[in-house]
């Protein structure tokens, strides 16, 4: 009984089968090990696979020849965000879903045409938004795009940038007289520099890029300045969220079900550690958290691909998966003992994965104080 | 035994359910004063008076208890109804006295095992607001193991004599009858020598006593039983099989608690504990840290909506066969610790005025309040119970071995 939606359409349940076979037939636990020592954290061939089976088709509009399973594709994504949790998958599944969202509703004709590559698993996307320092607002953005012979001129530095180095184009989040205004940029215009970063996830990878006065053509804005750019930049924060919530809940009810069966089958004392009251009393615990869990990450999605109370909902997952997940894990290294805190493990691959995901677009406090706000604090 | 059926309901016939509740509501019903509520359950005479008259109302206009078959007096109508009503009455005085136990637990187990006559002579006295019953369940030699009732029942021809005694009824002194748990076997393992009976309450040989618990209500009594003689037609189920009956009725219970339940009625919240509080307004009036108030106005915000969330999503999930029935339990933990942490969230949001006030205000109420919060965590079968339900019933994991497991009652040891 593993914790997925419990409102899956056949379709949708069909696809989510598929996508978890596919995993697990192409990237059990060792692949992913493997994976780690690969510069770019993943194979081509296998992201066009996984392309294929749809994980990059769902947020591009149908009339650029795209579409979801239910109608609704923040709800399919996230039933892949959370299988890809379950088996700590890497690849650029995020950033390249958030980008290609906002290019198919305000991208130009341009733009929108490399949607067809991203579909094909061929064209990678990423979101250049934190700043060193950064909180994950959109008010912390201080990259400078100045008007200059008719277009702009980039100035500054984008940090945490997943696939920042893999990807085939940039969207960069900046700030223009008329407002906050999105470009999308290949990596290797002039003065665009791509430096890969270290991270404590072992799968995904993430990147500097510093911006040393980059011209822009008009050509490469992404929507209009201001109110809309804001708009596009928000649904960007809460689809990133929402996938990161998803990722965290499957990741942590797999850890779960893998500790539970140790706890079958490790003994102590001539009885299972199952049969101990006090370590049952915190399985039942954990077992709470991944439900709620599960239900806070649909609860969001529903509430996102409606368009009611998305703001509040989306933090209120993060608030309470973000934490709770890493709580879940941590509970069960120490149920697992020493073995528990080994690199031979899986538990730390789950662990360092669901910890970043836990830090960046806001920690948990972070959005509990955004929700403070809206309850009219 | 079949769980409950959650029937498909029509979204259009449900709104217009709706509007018919709220027009008839309006009506008939009287608004609930904001400022100063009626609390159904404190402030109401020792005949419930008032909880009568209003559950006679609702019996009246058709929307007492609509998911009882209308052979009994209900309305054949499906959970969705129930909730629209629930959802229109929180802006209404409600009879929610009616609704625990005697509703949603006590009429769901007579539904199942009661005999013909005992159905058509209880169901529709509860629904037009004539009988309130409670449960006699627990007994003062311990809450959680039910099935280790001491009181007596000893057959004397067509009838029972009961000897012993009760505990943790709601509001017996105001009720007419209990379902009542007592042994009439003593010489068989513990589960198996158990009936279920149905007590008048003002009865010969039966003396009640409220309890004052540290809010100072008594909401809760105890009660002695003295040769008190129940003619054999009130066993409910079979005798010797009381467990099987009041194993069902744990289930209405939790079911009851954790809000999945078709017969509760209308919704009884407290103001700290269910969000009537406008927790950031009493944040800004009393002043304090202001990271801290905003951590915990966010963490009380997360608890509230994620508690919704998960309901529905148990709800659903043993609706769909996706969860086994015990799930329940999972709504009953996270609601017993939400429920505590916001106790305690009000009142440190109160700051010192929850601790010590001045003569004629209310806010010391918050720190009696988060005094008896761990209620929450202990009534209704406790969180700890919750926990040995979720890690055996859904995890699977072994039963906590039990010393009183296949021994003949008279030989299982017992405290004092």
């Amino acid at each position: 009984m593993a914790p997925v939606r419990v409102d899956l359409s056949d379709d949708q349940e069909f696809f989510r089968e598929t996508s978890r076979r596919f995993i697990e037939s192409e990237v059990p636990v060792s692949v992913v090990r493997e994976w780690h020592d690969l510069v770019d954290g993943c194979p081509q061939s296998w992201w066009r696979a996984a392309a294929e089976l749809g994980w990059t088709s769902f947020m591009v509009p149908e009339s650029l020849g795209g579409g979801s399973i239910s109608g609704r594709p923040v709800v399919d994504l996230t039933i892949v965000a959370d299988e890809m949790g379950r088996g700590a998958v890497p690849g650029p599944f995020m950033p390249t879903n958030v980008v290609a969202d906002t290019l198919g509703r305000s991208g130009n004709p341009d733009q929108q045409s490399l949607l067809e590559g991203v579909m094909a698993g061929e064209t990678i996307l990423a979101w250049a938004f934190c700043e060193p320092g950064g909180d994950w607002t959109a008010s912390h953005v201080a990259a400078a795009a100045a008007p200059s012979n008719g277009g702009y001129v980039l100035t500054g530095t984008k940090t945490a940038v997943e696939a920042g180095a893999q990807a085939h184009h940039l969207l960069v989040t900046a700030r223009t007289p008329d407002g906050l205004t999105q470009f999308l940029l290949p990596p290797d215009a002039p003065g665009i520099t791509v430096i890969s970063q270290e991270s404590l996830d072992l799968g995904r990878r993430f990147a500097e890029v510093r911006f040393d006065g980059v011209s822009v053509g008009p050509e490469s804005m992404v929507g209009e300045p201001g109110a809309a750019a804001e708009a596009d930049v928000e649904r960007q924060r809460l689809v990133a969220v929402l996938l990161q919530c998803a990722d965290n809940a499957g990741s942590a009810a797999k850890v779960l079900e893998f500790t539970v069966e140790y706890a079958f089958d490790r003994y102590s004392f001539g009885r299972p550690l199952a049969s101990y009251q006090a370590l049952k009393h915190r399985f039942a615990d954990m077992k709470l958290w991944s439900e709620a869990s599960q239900a806070a990450v649909d609860g969001a999605a529903d509430a996102l691909a409606e368009g009611r109370d998305e703001v509040r909902m989306v933090s209120v997952a993060k608030s309470y998966v973000g934490d709770h997940s890493v709580d879940l894990m941590q509970d069960c290294v120490q149920i697992h003992g020493g073995i528990g805190v080994t690199y031979e493990h899986d538990l730390h691959l789950y662990l360092r994965r669901a910890t970043v995901n836990r830090g960046l677009f806001g920690t948990p406090a972070d959005h509990r104080d955004a929700l403070s706000e809206l309850v009219g604090y | 035994m079949s769980d409950f059926v959650y029937a498909e309901t029509d979204p259009a016939e449900l709104a217009e359910y709706r509007e018919q509740v709220e027009t008839w509501m309006n009506e008939n019903m009287p608004r609930r004063d904001r400022v100063n509520p009626w609390h159904p359950t404190h402030d109401d005479d020792l005949k419930s008076t008032r909880n009568r008259e209003l559950q006679r109302r609702l019996s009246d206009g058709g929307y007492a208890a609509v998911c009882y078959p209308k052979e009994y007096g209900g309305q054949s109508l499906t959970i969705a109804h129930q909730r629209i009503i629930d959802d229109v009455s929180m802006d209404f005085d409600m009879p929610i006295l009616f609704s625990v136990p005697t509703l949603s637990i006590c009429g769901p187990t007579i539904l199942e095992f009661g005999t013909e006559e005992q159905k058509q002579r209880y169901i529709p006295a509860w629904i037009r607001g004539d009988e309130l019953w409670v449960q006699f369940m627990s007994e003062p030699s311990g809450g959680s193991d039910m099935a280790g009732a001491l009181t007596r029942a000893d057959r004397d021809g067509d009838a029972f004599v009961i000897n012993g005694s009760k505990i943790w009824s709601t509001f017996a002194q105001r009720s007419d009858y209990a379902l009542m748990l007592a042994r009439t076997n003593w010489e068989v393992p513990k589960h198996r020598g158990l009936t279920m009976f149905i007590v008048p309450i003002h009865y010969p040989g039966i003396d009640i006593h409220p309890i004052r618990m540290v809010d100072g209500t008594e909401e809760f009594c105890q009660e002695y039983f003295n040769d008190v003689i129940i003619p054999a037609e009130n066993v409910v189920g079979e005798v010797d099989d009381g467990w099987t009956v009041a194993s069902r009725l744990l289930f209405h219970e939790r079911a009851s608690v954790g809000n999945a339940s078709p017969y509760t009625q209308g919704r009884h919240r407290n103001r700290s504990a269910d969000g009537l509080d406008d927790l950031a307004t009493i944040a800004r009036d009393f002043g304090g840290n202001v990271g801290r108030q905003r951590q915990i106005l966010g963490e009380t915000e997360t608890l509230s909506r994620v508690e919704v969330l998960l309901s529905d999503r148990v709800v659903k999930g043993i609706e769909s066969g996706y969860f086994p029935a015990p799930a329940g339990s999972l709504v009953r933990l996270f609601h017993g610790l939400s429920r505590a942490d916001r106790l305690t969230v009000a009142m440190e949001l109160h700051g010192d005025r929850a601790l010590v006030w001045n003569q004629g205000e209310d806010t010391g109420g918050y720190g009696v309040e988060y005094v008896q919060r761990q209620q929450t965590c202990i009534g209704g079968g406790t969180t700890e119970m919750a926990r040995n339900i979720i890690s055996e019933r859904i995890l699977g994991m072994p039963r906590e071995p039990a010393a009183d497991r296949d021994l003949p009652f008279n030989q299982v040891p017992r405290s004092g």
